[in-house]
């Protein structure tokens, strides 16, 4: 069932971390449309910018001929984040979440985003069909300022 | 334009300062690496990180530190951060940044705990 209050938007651009601005400014001229607190769309424009640097650099390789899109769909209670791409794709749960220290005694950062996600979104989910289409939805319970 | 980003150095006796402007993304992550590697190969190993014009940063900025900090304190240094302003501190705890660097007021505070580090041997 739709619910009563329902907005939809969403977004095409190229593969380029350059877009990323452009990303985080679209979630936050939704969110503030939306009358969401600035501290709440501060942490979804992140997870968003995550969502999105992985496509372009992990599924998509930096190509620049690629497109990522981003809908949003905002509703009373919360507003659901999809991130689909066409590029290579990966297993989720081969991502080891590994301590901080660890990560830094091996001078790695990998995994920082999914991690960043996944503690400031309620719900984070992949669909992974890679070259076909990949799906990252992301849903957060709203607080209204 | 909300992805611009800029960084500074400026030496203070043996501590590099490093002021970051602006945002910090996957986009702009490269040019605080090259800041702080060229610190590295100089030898510099004891840096501050002023953040307090920083308006944004995501885990990729965030991986610039972790990347480095080993390799710096291996070699006697350390990674000072400070003047981050609450919306980037959110950022730095979430992925619990506070436990594993040192993150104070200002450039002063910052290198009184070098300071600190020395006398402490």
């Amino acid at each position: 069932m739709v619910s009563s209050f329902e907005k939809k938007f969403v977004l095409h651009l190229p593969s380029s971390t350059e877009n990323l601005a452009l990303i985080r400014d679209f979630v936050s001229k939704i969110g503030a449309q939306a009358g969401l607190e600035q501290g709440q769309v501060s942490m979804i424009e992140l997870a968003v910018d995550e969502a999105c640097a992985n496509v372009i650099e992990h599924a998509y390789g930096s190509d620049q001929t690629k497109e990522v899109i981003v809908r949003a769909r905002l509703n009373e209670d919360t507003i659901e984040i999809q991130v689909e791409d066409t590029g290579k794709g990966f297993d989720p749960g081969t991502i080891e979440q590994k301590e901080l220290t660890k990560l830094i005694a091996e001078r790695r950062s990998g995994g920082l985003g999914m991690r960043m996600m996944q503690m400031v979104m309620d719900e984070v989910q992949y669909s992974i069909k890679p070259g076909e289409r990949n799906e990252l939805r992301m849903i957060k319970r709203l607080k209204r300022s | 334009m909300a992805n611009s980003f800029a960084v500074s150095n400026a030496q203070h006796g043996e501590i590099s300062i490093l002021m970051l402007d602006g945002f910090l993304d996957a986009h702009t992550a490269p040019d605080f690496e090259e800041a702080i590697q060229k610190e590295v190969n100089a030898g510099r190993t004891k840096v501050v990180v002023n953040c307090e014009k920083l308006t944004y940063i995501s885990s990729a900025g965030l991986g610039v530190f972790m990347t480095f900090i080993e390799e710096i304190r291996e070699a006697g240094g350390d990674i000072k951060i400070c003047g981050v302003i609450p919306k980037v501190m959110q950022v730095f705890e979430i992925l619990g940044f506070h436990s594993l660097f040192d993150i104070v007021g200002d450039v002063p505070q910052a290198a009184a705990k070098f300071a600190e580090g020395a006398e402490g041997g």
